[in-house]
């Protein structure tokens, strides 16, 4: 496997402009003869395909949800960057793009990153053009806020409702697309396989969710916006039904699969209340603008919060990094809520939890101006916990959120299998070991609008195609091997559900490779997942058939993938012998706690190749550079 | 607690459906509606049974996938809360539960409590967008917009696309749904180009999509879990008034959409 990033060459600032002007076009009349296939539609597959339909070529959508506009970006709450400046407090594209590689803890391509911030000015006029309704100050000006890792306020917001908004905005430019005849929907269809022919990727292997028919797909080339893996963890703030079959079909047909081990924890979550907990639901980081983090200075201090006097709360951000306190990134903050609950420190119920309190900002600003800002997470907290925040503490907890791994991508988001681009989440992305703050809706939005609708032409125009018919033999095994897939799901009737395997690979993901790493937990867990591998195999019952509308084989086949990737997480998080970002390993930190990099080993993105069943894969890396940004430990105080 | 559920099964769309019973036993108060349901899923599936399906996705009340009707009212007791934020402390007891699937012309039954709300995409696709396209935005402060104008733009856009409304009318219109599209676009000075045009073919499609017309009854508000307004309808009546005079037919067939 070659891994070849493509950076152009020439000063950072001039490469996308150096680049777009070298990249071939395809002509206007030929980009109907192209067909691409664009399997999600969060905000990357929705831009992404809408961008391309627009652009003339003929383009295939699909979703597992019933309609586009379900994607899993809806949910994002809190934000969008973008390096506009609108409030004079000293932003510029260069700071965005500093303050994400520093706060990735250098493991990100300096290049990729430096576009990202770029493109972050057109992403809001883009946006602000389809209607999407963002919050704007009294002069009729757009509004920002302030998110973790930043001293500036660049982030765009509409209510706690921001992922809504762009996505609904991607969706109607979509939808327009379709009404125009360019893009063709496939809702409620899963894929299942990429179809690789002549070394290319020439298609997809698709599930119609309703009637259960698996069929194939064929175009010129494939784009995967297909998420992240989040739920590897089972409990994690993702939606539902997000998963990596896509991206871990694509590793095991030849992409490579990019510091899987890079996953983020975030520290603003409702905590667990039982075993029968279904997700974890965030409250946007967002919220860590007005609220202030503290615990009981006493361990096993039982009183109510508000009969805590001040001077017995610990407000630990603030003390310990007075300049970003209760801003600080969300790996440091995150891991700071651990120790004190380990510690004992923990409150509410369970004692699993931290205090994100109100009280001062609802004095200051009063509770009207609470309540504009984020009133509909005000509402969701009361509504889950039974407890009203604008009178006690919210109680807060880390969790699984985001994950920057992914597959790999070169320069113009191709995945090392040729044909194959890769957006959104689902890439091994700009944000490094820990992505700050309303950054991925951003870099969702880059890609889809901005990015892949050029390189992808440029490839296109540069590449022999051989003619590919729908019933192609590479297509008819691919099909031939989902439905024995399939089959053997059904077939093996045994005595437990599906969740009740994906819950327990989910604690053991979240023991050995969660928020703390060390060498021994993950030999452990790598040992024990092939044992659970085999567990589900053996004993899984799916009930139900194959040719029906059957939710319980969906989550099968999704689960049986999970632990597959959970090896290669663990696998690449042992390898990684060192700290970085949210990738912890407790072998490797500075005295008082925080990550310990170790440049000269590890200054680089690891990248698996699959090299069949049953043998281990191979690891290679894409040595990163910093020329820009100098690489520094990082510090918040 | 315990509980009784009488759940409606159907295993296809040309199929009959029936209420099956179940009982939900040491349901605690903490638990989620839908968490809930995953417990009596998990047992049937244990006693080897079909578990009920039913959709589902972010649990957050934001992506619009979940949609039953609970004790006969679309998202359960609780206003504006979805089905998937209901927990069951609004519950007590010995509770008997009645859920059903939506039940309109225009979203056909797939399978138990799934509905097929396809019908929702298309009027969106008969005009619900601004015709831009990519890269040809000016700068995003170029046009200052009144904060009232933005509010009342984002009140509307904040439907979540659930269908709650179309469950709750006795005619089976999906009314606010069309007029909260059209409302948050024509508030916006970017939405008005197309204004007159994108009311008259998201009209024509919701009634080819079989919904039913909006007689006033205000039970789609009233079930609404995002809180949309009927002044939303209000507004739409008055846009399709001025479109029927013949405001914005200078844009006809410019905007794409297929009426
Ligand atoms: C609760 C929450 C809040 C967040 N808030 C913020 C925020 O404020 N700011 C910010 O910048 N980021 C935020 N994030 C992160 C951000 O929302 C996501 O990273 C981003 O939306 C991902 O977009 P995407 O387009 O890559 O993928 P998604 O939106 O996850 O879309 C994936 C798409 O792929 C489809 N798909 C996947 N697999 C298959 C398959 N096999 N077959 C067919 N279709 C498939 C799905 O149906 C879906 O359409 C938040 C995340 C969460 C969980
Ligand atoms: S599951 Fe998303 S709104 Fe209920």
């Amino acid at each position: 496997m070659e891994l070849r990033a493509k950076v152009p060459s020439g000063p950072i600032q001039e490469k996308w402009d150096k680049h777009r002007f070298e990249m071939k076009l395809v002509n206007p009349a030929n980009k109907r003869k192209y067909e691409i296939i664009v399997v999600g539609t969060g905000l990357a597959g929705a831009s992404a395909a809408a961008t391309l339909g627009e652009l003339g070529y003929r383009v295939k959508v699909f979703t597992y949800h019933d309609s586009s506009r379900r994607a899993h970006s809806i949910a994002a709450q809190g934000g969008i960057n973008a390096a506009k400046n609108y409030q004079n407090d000293g932003d510029s594209v260069f700071r965005l793009f500093y303050d994400t590689v520093k706060g990735g803890d250098f493991r990100a391509r300096e290049a990729n990153v430096y576009r990202l911030a770029q493109i972050s000015l057109d992403i809001i006029d883009q946006c602000v053009a389809q209607g999407v309704p963002f919050a704007r100050e009294y002069g009729g000006l757009l509004a920002n806020r302030s998110f973790g890792g930043a001293q500036v306020s660049r982030t765009f917001y509409a209510r706690g409702q921001t992922g809504q908004q762009l996505l609904l905005g991607a969706y109607q430019a979509l939808a327009r697309q379709v009404a125009e005849g360019t893009v063709t929907l496939y809702p409620r269809t899963e894929m299942l396989d990429v179809i690789v022919v002549e070394g290319q990727a020439r298609g997809i292997v698709v599930r119609n969710l309703v009637t259960g028919a698996i069929s194939a797909h064929m175009a010129h080339a494939v784009a995967l916006g297909t998420g992240g893996y989040s739920n590897a963890f089972f409990l994690s703030t993702n939606a539902k039904a997000c998963n990596a079959t896509a991206i871990w079909r694509a590793y095991r047909r030849g992409a490579g699969l990019a510091n899987p081990c890079f996953t983020q924890i975030h520290p603003t979550c409702i905590p667990q209340a039982g075993d029968y907990q279904s997700k974890l639901t965030l409250m946007s980081e967002s919220l860590r603008n007005d609220g202030r983090i503290w615990v009981p200075a006493r361990a096993g201090d039982a009183r109510r919060p508000n009969d805590i006097p001040e001077g017995e709360r610990d407000y630990y951000l603030e003390r310990i990094y007075p300049s970003f306190g209760n801003l600080t990134p969300r790996d440091v903050a995150s891991r700071r809520a651990k120790e004190l609950v380990d510690k004992g420190q923990g409150v509410g119920p369970e004692r699993n939890g931290v205090y994100l309190d109100f009280r001062d900002a609802i004095q200051r600003l009063g509770q009207q101006t609470i309540a504009e800002r984020y009133g509909n997470l005000f509402d969701m907290y009361l509504q889950i916990t039974g407890e009203n925040p604008y009178e006690v503490p919210m109680r807060i907890y880390p969790a699984p959120h985001y994950t920057m791994g992914g597959l790999w991508v070169d320069y113009n988001l191709m995945s090392t299998l040729p044909g194959l681009f890769v957006i959104g989440e689902a890439n091994f992305s700009d944000h490094g070991a820990n992505r700050l703050g309303a950054s991925a809706l951003m870099q969702g939005l880059a890609d889809g609008y901005f990015i892949l609708p050029y390189t992808i032409g440029d490839y296109l125009a540069q590449t022999k195609f051989a003619a590919v018919p729908e019933d192609h033999v590479a297509g008819r095994s691919a099909v031939a091997e989902a439905e024995a897939r399939t089959t053997r799901l059904l077939g093996i009737n045994g005595t437990r559900t599906v969740d009740a395997f994906h819950r327990q690979l989910g604690r053991l993901l979240w023991e050995y490779c969660g928020m703390e790493r060390t060498a021994d937990g993950l030999n452990q867990a790598l040992r024990e997942i092939p044992r659970l591998r085999d567990a589900f195999w053996a004993d899984v019952r799916v009930p139900g058939a194959g040719q029906d509308l059957n939710q319980e084989l969906e989550k099968a086949g999704r689960v049986a993938d999970f632990l597959e990737f959970a090896e290669v997480m663990c696998l690449d998080a042992l390898r990684r012998d060192e700290s970085c970002g949210g990738h912890f390993r407790k072998e490797h930190q500075t005295p008082d706690g925080e990550a310990r990099r170790d440049d000269e080993q590890f200054a680089h993105a690891a990248v698996w190749e699959y090299t069949g069943d049953g043998t281990p894969p191979k690891r290679h890396v894409e040595p990163l550079t910093f020329e820009y940004v100098h690489l520094a430990q990082r510090s918040y105080k | 607690m315990n509980l009784t559920l009488h759940v409606w099964r159907q295993t296809g769309a040309a199929a009959a459906g029936r209420f099956e019973r179940y009982d939900a036993r040491d349901v605690s108060e903490h638990m989620s509606f839908l968490e809930m349901l995953d417990v009596v899923n998990g047992r049937l599936i244990e006693e080897g049974k079909d578990p009920i399906a039913f959709e589902h996705d972010c649990r957050e009340g934001i992506c619009g996938s979940c949609g039953m009707v609970i004790n006969g009212r679309p998202h359960g007791p609780v206003p504006r809360v979805t089905a998937c934020q209901l927990h069951m402390r609004s519950f007590t007891d010995g509770d008997q539960i009645w859920i059903e699937p939506w039940r309109a012309r225009g979203f056909p039954v797939l399978k138990d409590l799934v509905v097929d709300r396809s019908a929702f995409d298309r009027v969106i696709e008969a005009g619900g967008y601004v015709s831009i396209r990519t890269g040809a935005a000016p700068d995003a402060n170029a046009v200052p917009i009144p904060k009232r104008d933005a509010e009342r733009a984002m009140d509307a856009a904040a439907c979540i696309g659930c269908g709650a409304c179309v469950a709750a009318c006795p005619n089976g219109s999906a009314m606010l749904f069309t007029a909260a599209k059209v409302a948050h676009l024509g508030a916006l000075p970017q939405g008005q180009p197309e204004r007159y045009s994108r009311v008259r073919y998201m009209l024509a499609q919701h009634d080819d999509e079989g919904f039913g017309s909006c007689t006033n009854h205000g039970n789609c508000e009233a079930a609404c879990p995002k809180g949309i307004s009927i002044d939303c309808i209000a507004q739409l009546n008055r846009d399709a008034i001025r479109a029927a005079l013949g405001k914005g037919t200078e844009y006809a067939g410019a905007a794409g959409g297929g009426a």
